[in-house]
């Protein structure tokens, strides 16, 4: 099942790391990664999304991210009701006729167009990692120049909140 | 008051209480020698490799408990040091190990002996430090010291580059420190406690496990009590020996790979397993399917990780092993149900006929030595107090089975990751701790080839501890496998062209002693031991095709040993 792992952690050079080499060297999967400050400087957050199987394994990697000395809270968000964003811009080619029809179509999607060239647009679009599929599969494959994608970032929802 | 970070880091020695820094100097280190130099009140112990620094650090650490301290150099100063950093994680061995680095501007410029120390021991630490600013150093060698030995302690690497030795901050002893991110748990939840009492109490066949935790925990006087109130057969795992009296009947022997046929037996075939500070190791464990098939599991330990990693358990505890088991007697005082003496009784009467078996006689009529012949003596001779390190292999197997440890912090191992050469210079630590005390070595002729180096630092500091090595003339423990499991292609195995160990050992001053007849085992342990301030190296040499038995084979069940065959 596809897990997302939010965390807290000290913002130290080093706590990336110490978080990527626990996955590598336990030979847990790491489907996307978002890290960067909070609020507060001195704490960043990081989200993960994992896809394991057994369960025990995903146990076992939050247990593991609990153990290392910089993190300061683990939360398994797919454990409760959250909402789940991540971001994509996408270049593509953008002539005659096709301008008009990539604009409803970035529409229909809510995205933004952020940046026109005389051949070419590039979209802003958020939401869960299906909508965002769901619009490169509405695009003519040739069409596209460059795609970058964040990971998914989580939040749950309610009063509930993950801080120190 | 200013220092500079080199006075910094002695002071900081001083007032943390460290007695013995395992050291070797160099470039990167050479404003801390300095100041070593001007100052008496840490001893600095000067190691002939720094793999030998950290397997001394080590072994002072194992056998008091208080964290073994290491200081090197940059570079090849730092890998050096690595195996023994890896030794001590893997059985959570308090330490902190001090690595010098190229100056801060100099990072990452591929400059002379820099290596990334932070990077390549980071997946062999408990945590790792750089310290970039003068300033920071008192306070992160605290964390240092508090990380390595609260919790489930580990080692923990403090990189200091050059030029803050040299730059100057104020200095005052941080007594204490803060660590939001960490804060490990000590005491076991109440209602978890219950509810294994319950369990343990409603159990008709019972059998506690053992493991490292308990002798890291300090925890042996509540172990005994718990286990001798209740009347539990008990195991223990490798690293467990000597929490729980060896000689004492409730106790079954080491269980696992090569456990006794009892305890084996006892753990397949018990209804309610107690696992206390044990982690479940491959080698005790077997075959995860085939483990403990009738039982319910109760897991108290400190590391919530180690919980339910391997084995599913039904009543985990996470805290402190003292602390629960401290709770656990608390609770079984008030406790109307009491353990059911009759099944009890059955279950005592089953375990006596596995035992019965006698699965570690061995042919004691042999013309060779047998290996297990010399512990056993030797054991007779130091009335099982000895601190005893050992090297891997069989011969480390063998000192386990036949070698029963009356107290914790005697038994000086690498058992997690099996580090041939430990042996050596974590007796040499063990001693400088202990120097009242009888101290040996068991070896092998290929393992004390490993940091043999050591003599030389048992020469300059007058360590008399006792190298029993049993010279079977082969990598036995491979040969072993490669007997049973690889049609006996001895493959690279046989030691041809090993040294005089007597002459070698005596020309780094010490005295040699060879011995090749059944007969005069005895009488050249009792000249040994009665050498009180030499040390004496024994090359024994034993029947090289003699075996460790029983033996569990990787991926069978508890119940499916293999057993000497006696003719
Ligand atoms: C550093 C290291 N290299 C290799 C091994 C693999 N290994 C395990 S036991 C063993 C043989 C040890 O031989 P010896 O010290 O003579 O002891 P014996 O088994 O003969 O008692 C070897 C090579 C190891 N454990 N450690």
């Amino acid at each position: 099942m596809r897990h997302i792992i939010a965390m807290l952690m000290e913002n130290e050079p080093g706590s990336l790391s110490r978080v990527a080499g626990l996955f590598s060297a336990r030979g847990y999967n790491i489907h996307s990664l978002c890290v960067a400050p909070t609020d507060d400087p001195t704490v960043s957050r990081l989200t993960l999304v994992t896809r394991e199987e057994d369960e025990g394994i995903v146990e076992q990697i939050t247990k593991q991210l609990n153990k290392l000395v910089d993190v300061i809270k683990v939360l398994d968000l797919t454990e409760g009701e959250h909402v789940e964003r991540a971001m994509m811009l996408i270049k593509v080619r953008a002539t005659g006729a096709r301008r008009e029809e990539l604009k409803r179509l970035s529409d229909i999607f809510r995205g933004r167009i952020l940046d026109v060239s005389n051949s070419t647009y590039t979209i802003e679009v958020t939401g869960v990692g299906a909508k965002l599929d769901a619009f490169i599969d509405a695009l003519e494959p040739k069409s596209i120049l460059e795609v970058v994608r964040s990971g998914a970032l989580g939040i749950g929802r309610g009063t509930k909140s993950l801080r120190i | 008051m200013e220092l500079t970070g080199a006075q910094i880091l002695c002071r900081f020695l001083k007032d943390e209480g460290v007695e013995y820094l395992f050291g070797y100097p160099g470039g990167a280190v050479l404003f801390i020698y300095d100041e070593l130099y001007k100052q008496d009140a840490v001893k600095h112990i000067l190691p002939r490799h720094e793999q030998g620094a950290t397997h001394m650090a080590d072994g002072y650490a194992r056998s008091t408990g208080k964290p073994g301290v290491v200081l090197v150099t940059s570079g090849p100063g730092a890998t050096n040091a690595v195996t023994g950093i890896a030794t001590a994680y893997m059985d959570s061995i308090p330490m902190v190990i001090i690595t010098g680095q190229v100056p801060t501007q100099a990072i990452g410029s591929d400059a002379f002996q820099e290596v990334d120390s932070v990077g390549i021991t980071r997946p062999c630490v408990k945590h790792n430090f750089l310290v970039k600013d003068v300033k920071d150093l008192a306070v992160t060698l605290k964390k240092a010291f508090h990380v390595a030995t609260s919790g489930r302690p580990g080692p923990v690497v403090v990189d200091i580059p050059k030029d803050v030795t040299a730059l100057k901050a104020d200095y005052v002893y941080p007594a204490e420190v803060e660590m939001r991110s960490y804060s490990p748990v000590t005491r076991g939840h109440g209602g978890q406690i219950r509810k294994a009492l319950k369990l343990m109490l409603g159990a008709k066949r019972p059998m506690v496990y053992s493991g490292g935790g308990v002798v890291l925990g300090e925890s042996s006087e509540e172990l005994r009590q718990l286990v001798q109130q209740l009347g539990y057969p008990i195991t223990s795992t490798l690293m467990g020996l000597g929490a729980y009296p060896g000689t004492d009947h409730q106790f079954v022997g080491m269980l696992g790979m090569h456990g006794t046929y009892e305890a084996n037996m006892a753990m397949h075939g018990c209804d309610v397993l107690v696992a206390i500070g044990a982690r479940f190791d491959d080698r005790v464990v077997g075959d995860v399917k085939k483990f403990c098939p009738k039982a319910k599991i109760i897991h108290i330990d400190i590391d919530p990780a180690s919980i339910s990693k391997v084995v599913k358990v039904h009543v985990p505890i996470v805290g402190g092993v003292k602390e629960v088991l401290g709770e656990l007697l608390t609770a079984l005082k008030s406790s109307e149900q009491q353990a059911d003496k009759a099944a009890l009784a059955t279950w005592w009467e089953e375990i006596e006929g596995w035992r019965a078996k006698k699965c570690l006689s061995y042919d004691n009529s042999s013309e060779l030595i047998k290996p297990q012949m010399v512990l056993e003596t030797f054991h007779k001779l130091t009335n099982g107090d000895a601190y005893v390190a050992s090297d891997v292999g069989q011969h480390q197997m063998f000192a386990a089975q036949y070698y029963p440890f009356k107290d914790p912090r005697h038994w000086i191992n690498s058992g997690g990751l099996g580090t041939m050469g430990f042996g050596l210079p974590a007796a040499l630590g063990a001693k400088f701790a202990h120097p009242d005390e009888t101290v040996a070595c068991i070896t092998g002729d290929g393992s004390i080839m490993m940091c043999i180096q050591e003599l030389a630092t048992a020469k300059q500091y007058g360590l008399p501890v006792k190298i029993i090595s049993l010279n079977n003339g082969y990598l036995g423990m491979v040969r072993q496998w490669q007997e049973f499991f690889y049609d006996k292609n001895y493959s690279q195995t046989y030691l041809e062209a090993l040294p005089d160990f007597c002459k070698l050992a005596e020309s780094f001053g010490h005295v040699g002693m060879r011995i090749d007849k059944p007969g005069d085992v005895e009488g050249a342990l009792k000249e040994a031991l009665a050498l009180k301030d030499r040390l004496v190296f024994m090359d024994f040499i034993t029947d090289p095709s003699e075996n460790v038995y029983p033996m569990m084979e990787a991926g069978k069940g508890h119940n499916e040993m293999l057993l000497r065959e006696l003719a």
